[in-house]
């Protein structure tokens, strides 16, 4: 695992998505290569793009990583699609909106499968980000889903979530209740050119001003709501995406002027102790109670009401944890 | 159709066959419980009147050039004149087709159709970096207008009619064909021919793929506008379902997003070029697939003329019979062919060129033999054009028109094939038409749910195909001769090309292709302009970077 | 025991558009429990191989009705082992004529599938023959 950590460091592409395997796959010892690498990040801003099904994100990201590039900047892509839940399998076809930048070194597009969980990612989203962010990409977008209303978690991962809406898509208001709008620091309109862009986009914008008071604007920052026009035109797309580009890094620009870059990480850094814990302490006896059949005691304890779950706990823990 | 008298006495007759039915099956069951066709629509064991009696004749059926021409447009039917002899060819040079063409007007075909090879296909050049491994190998490779010359050189233009499958590129193609006529002196007024020119289906299923669909659209309708203008022979378009059905799409899905290709057609012409419906419709022709579900083909290309003829006159008021008229092109479907005893593929052609025959085809190509393995032998192809000469002069099956109409059956399953298409229809108009439905991928998944499916069905041996998962002959060795194209016809065309860029002005080609991406940007006919272009000898792929350059590159979502 | 999910990159190199077979065997391979890139049509090799690394895939499908297989199947398969991936598994599909096999398993093609194979045929053999190290 060290001298995965140390190809990772060196910049081998093949050794990072191996890395991220690893982390996909739950291989143990994996984290001996993640003690290696958690002191080096940091540097990267990371950028959610969320939004329905069929709202054009790949098609974005695609233009995005050419605005980013264009500016100068490294680009480290994570396109999260769903695995199916009856075979365990999965169709992972982001990617394939963005193939115009395989052969650019500067780009590393990798994919993942949700592996069951909820929330728009991959659990090892997180960790992947790290990888990513150790190969020096100084922007690294995250891709969700983008199946469900409930894709929330991306608030925990990213510096800027930008949201996506399209026009005549039926349920945008809903969207917007159902808690996009509690994540959203950038609204992008896609496809504007289409009916009921202005409708939407007036919608969304009085949206934004009614929650002036929340948490984004009482800190100052004012959700903006960007119009980005018809991919037929290249020319204007490839403009729209560049203001978009551009917002997106003044928002970051803004979290570090009044510093809040760790404070938007405190979530994502205490669910990754969460995890170390877990991984660490419980894991280990988990696995102790499984190998000898305990567990199975434990559970008909359970089942003939002979013990509560409260007291087995703590009857572990006693014997585990001096 | 029928008096009450007469169904209330087969529908007591038909109880009876049933309860017979019942007794036999209680003791002997079927074969199988659930009979359907290859596309999987459930057939049941007997028609009968009951089955069409809400038919009108006069108002469904009718007689060959009557409204709604499910019979047929030409009142007299194959006596006046059989279907065009068309076989699909091309490979390696220009010079090597033409001489393969010379052959075959000497074999009793009558028309000419073009195979070009995949970099001419998708717009790029012979020395494009993509192109590399991929000259000439299944189709003839054009760069210029000098390969173009060197392809009809000695084929009287007047007279015999060419077809060209070429989509993204077809502007460049067609105004190749239109200066070469020029040069030779014979008006755009006389030429006659076909190009494919189908762009909605290329996102649909064939992955031909250049610019987006909108702009595609746009420079459709403005070869369509051209030819109404100064091409009054020439079909400026060959709405496609033959490339939808071999991708896997049931024959409804087929007649339905062809059809409905069609009019996305129609209703752009009329509404980018202000041009009338029965100004260009006369025109507009199609292409379908003729697959080896023999009814369920023939009930296909009947219900698609009854469609476009009600569509044409009801969604769009044309008024000019000749614009109801569905006119097409078939082809038995290589799909259905197994490189497993290919000698086999000669039975199966001839029943779906049949299908195609008794569905009333214009226009016939049939699939050789070993053309699963591998570009046709002279051999395989002779075999395959005496098929349809077989079907036409020995078979007697000519000597009427549309012989199975009034079958229970045949009646019955084309009523359902109109059906369940204009289902899909509708549904494509809610979703804002083809280009929206693109766009959601709804014809692209259909068509992959339908394929995963019969494959499926073909592991499970719930449908069969012979040689594959049934008789199969173990360690089979196929013993057709192959005919290859080899490496140095790569090498031969970049010499060609290379030539061509040394002697051009390169001064008045730049002018030329900056004028066509000005007209590209101000929405002008683009037809002009390409003819000025490769006159002064643009490649095909510079006209096609012009329009990569100012509409957009497509590149395949890959819905699946 | 591997906790290994089987990866696999599906790609139509070259020209030709015929992607009926490989859109059908990406489900196939997804309903198969694998984790299934599928890059579309008209990939050069060089898209691939690139692809392939940033994908840490156990196997690459190549599918290719077009003719050009001897060019473009070696030129994969050269690619990844120039980028040191010798692990990862070639393996291709279409309209092969049998004399062309030998020189393309020579060419590091580990099984070549021509029209017929079936579905289950194709699962059993990554099944048999990709076992993805931890």
């Amino acid at each position: 695992m060290k001298e995965l950590s140390k190809k990772v460091l060196e910049g081998d592409i093949r050794a990072a998505s191996r890395l991220i395997r690893n982390l996909e796959d739950q291989i143990p010892n994996t984290y001996i290569a993640m003690q290696e690498i958690f002191g080096k990040t940091g540097n990267a801003h990371v950028v959610g793009i969320t939004g329905a099904p069929g709202a054009g994100k790949s098609t974005l990201t695609d233009e995005l990583i050419c605005a980013y590039r264009k500016k100068g900047d490294t680009v480290g892509v994570l396109a999260v699609d769903p695995t199916s839940p009856f075979s365990g399998g999965a169709l992972l076809g982001d990617r394939i909106r963005m193939l115009r930048h395989a052969e650019d070194t500067g780009v590393f597009i990798r994919s993942l499968a949700t592996r069951g969980a909820m929330g728009g990612i991959s659990k090892a989203v997180g960790e992947a980000i790290h990888v990513m962010d150790v190969l020096k990409k100084s922007k690294i977008i995250v891709e969700t889903v983008g199946v469900g209303q409930q894709e929330v978690d991306i608030i925990n991962h990213a510096h800027t979530v930008a949201v996506v809406l399209v026009p005549g898509m039926g349920d945008e208001i809903q969207a917007l209740k159902a808690g996009l709008m509690e994540i959203a620091d950038i609204f992008i309109i896609n496809k504007a050119d289409r009916d009921g862009a202005g409708k939407l986009y007036k919608e969304t914008l009085n949206m934004v001003n009614m929650s002036k008071d929340n948490k984004n604007g009482a800190q100052g920052w004012r959700i903006p709501v960007l119009l980005v026009e018809s991919v037929l035109e290249p020319i204007k797309f490839a403009e729209s995406v560049e203001a978009l580009r551009d917002k997106i890094d003044e928002h970051y620009q803004y979290l570090i002027d009044n510093d809040l870059l760790s404070e938007r990480m405190r979530r994502k850094t205490t669910a990754e102790l969460n995890e170390a814990l877990w991984g660490t302490i419980l894991q280990p006896i988990l696995k102790d109670l499984h190998a000898d059949g305990e567990i199975n005691r434990l559970v008909d304890k359970l089942l003939t009401k002979a013990s509560d779950p409260y007291s087995l706990a703590a009857e572990v823990a006693s014997k585990y944890m001096k | 159709m029928f008096t009450e008298e007469l169904l209330d006495k087969s529908s007591l007759m038909r109880k009876k066959w049933e309860d017979e039915v019942k007794k036999v099956i209680a003791k002997n069951a079927d074969q199988k419980e659930r009979w359907s066709t290859v596309s999987d629509l459930e057939i049941k064991r007997i028609y009968g009147p009951e089955d069409i009696k809400d038919m009108d004749f006069a108002r469904d059926i009718a007689y060959p050039g009557q409204f709604p021409y499910l019979r047929g447009n030409q009142a007299t039917g194959y006596r006046g004149k059989y279907w065009t002899f068309r076989m699909f060819s091309g490979m390696g040079t220009a010079v090597e087709t033409n001489k393969r063409w010379h052959y075959l007007l000497t074999t009793g075909q009558t028309g000419l159709s073009t195979a070009f090879d995949f970099p001419t296909l998708m717009g790029y050049n012979t020395d494009s970096p993509k192109a590399k491994g991929e000259c000439g190998k299944c189709g003839v490779a054009i760069d210029t207008i000098d390969d173009f010359r060197d392809l009809i050189k000695g084929i009287p233009l007047d007279k015999i009619t060419t077809s060209m499958t070429i989509n993204p590129p077809a502007t460049a193609l067609w105004a190749m064909y239109c200066a070469s006529a020029e040069q030779q002196g014979i008006p755009l007024s006389k030429i006659g021919g076909t190009i494919q020119n189908d762009m909605l289906k290329e996102f649909i299923a064939q992955k031909t793929l250049m610019c987006p669909p909108e702009p595609s659209v746009k420079l459709i309708s403005d070869t369509i506008e051209f030819g109404t203008q100064y091409v009054p022979k020439w079909n400026t378009i060959s709405i496609s379902g033959y490339h939808i059905r071999e991708a896997g799409a049931t024959a409804v899905q087929e007649l339905a997003f062809t059809l409905r290709d069609g009019m996305e057609y129609v209703e752009d012409a009329i509404r980018r070029k202000g041009l009338h419906v029965d100004q260009f419709a006369p025109r507009l022709s199609f292409f379908f697939n003729a697959h080896i579900d023999f009814f369920e083909e023939i009930a296909k290309l009947r219900a698609a003329r009854r469609i476009w003829a009600k569509a044409m006159r009801e969604r769009y008021n044309s008024q000019d019979p000749r614009s109801w008229w569905m006119r097409f092109h078939t082809q038995t479907a290589g799909c259905s062919l197994t490189a497993q005893q290919p000698y086999n593929n000669v039975v199966r052609t001839a029943v779906e060129a049949l299908a195609a025959v008794l569905g009333g085809t214009q226009s016939l190509h049939t699939n050789s033999l070993d053309e699963v393995l591998c570009l046709p032998s002279d051999h395989a192809v002779q075999i395959a054009l005496r098929t349809q000469q077989l079907i036409a002069e020995e078979t007697g099956v000519c000597n009427t028109i549309d012989p199975l109409a009034g079958s229970y059956f045949v009646e019955a399953l084309t009523n359902e094939m109109e059906e369940k298409a204009w289902e899909y229809i509708h549904k494509i108009d809610d979703m804002g038409g083809m280009v929206a439905a693109i766009d959601k991928g709804f014809p692209q998944m259909e068509i992959s749910d339908a394929a995963y499916k019969f494959q499926q069905q073909i592991d499970a041996q719930e449908k069969i195909m012979i040689g594959v998962n049934k008789y199969i002959e173990e360690d089979e060795t196929v013993d057709i001769p192959f005919l290859e194209i080899d490496d140095s016809v790569e090498a031969e065309q970049l010499e060609r090309l290379a030539a061509v860029k040394r002697k051009r002005d390169g001064r008045k080609l730049a002018e030329c292709l900056k004028d066509l991406g000005n007209a590209c940007k101000k929405g002008d006919n683009v037809m002009p302009y390409c003819i000025e272009a490769v006159k002064n000898y643009a490649t095909v792929q510079e006209i096609c970077d012009v329009y990569r350059e100012v509409y957009g590159e497509y590149r395949d979502p890959g819905i699946y | 025991m591997s906790n290994r999910k089987i990866r696999v990159l599906l790609a139509k190199p070259g020209l030709d558009g015929h992607d009926r077979g490989a859109r059908v065997i990406a489900r196939c391979f997804r309903d198969a429990g694998f984790e299934v890139i599928y890059t579309g049509c008209h990939q050069t090799p060089e898209m691939i191989a690139a692809v392939a690394l940033q994908e840490d895939v156990d196997v690459v499908g190549l599918s290719c009705l077009s003719g050009a297989h001897n060019y473009l199947f070696p030129q994969v398969a050269k690619l990844l082992q120039d980028k040191g991936a010798n692990d990862i598994t070639v393996i291709g599909g279409g309209i092969i004529p049998e004399k062309d096999m030998a020189g393309l398993y020579e060419a590091g093609i580990k099984e070549i599938f021509t029209p017929g194979a079936t579905l289950d045929s194709l699962v059993e053999w990554i099944n048999n023959n990709v076992n993805p190290k931890e």
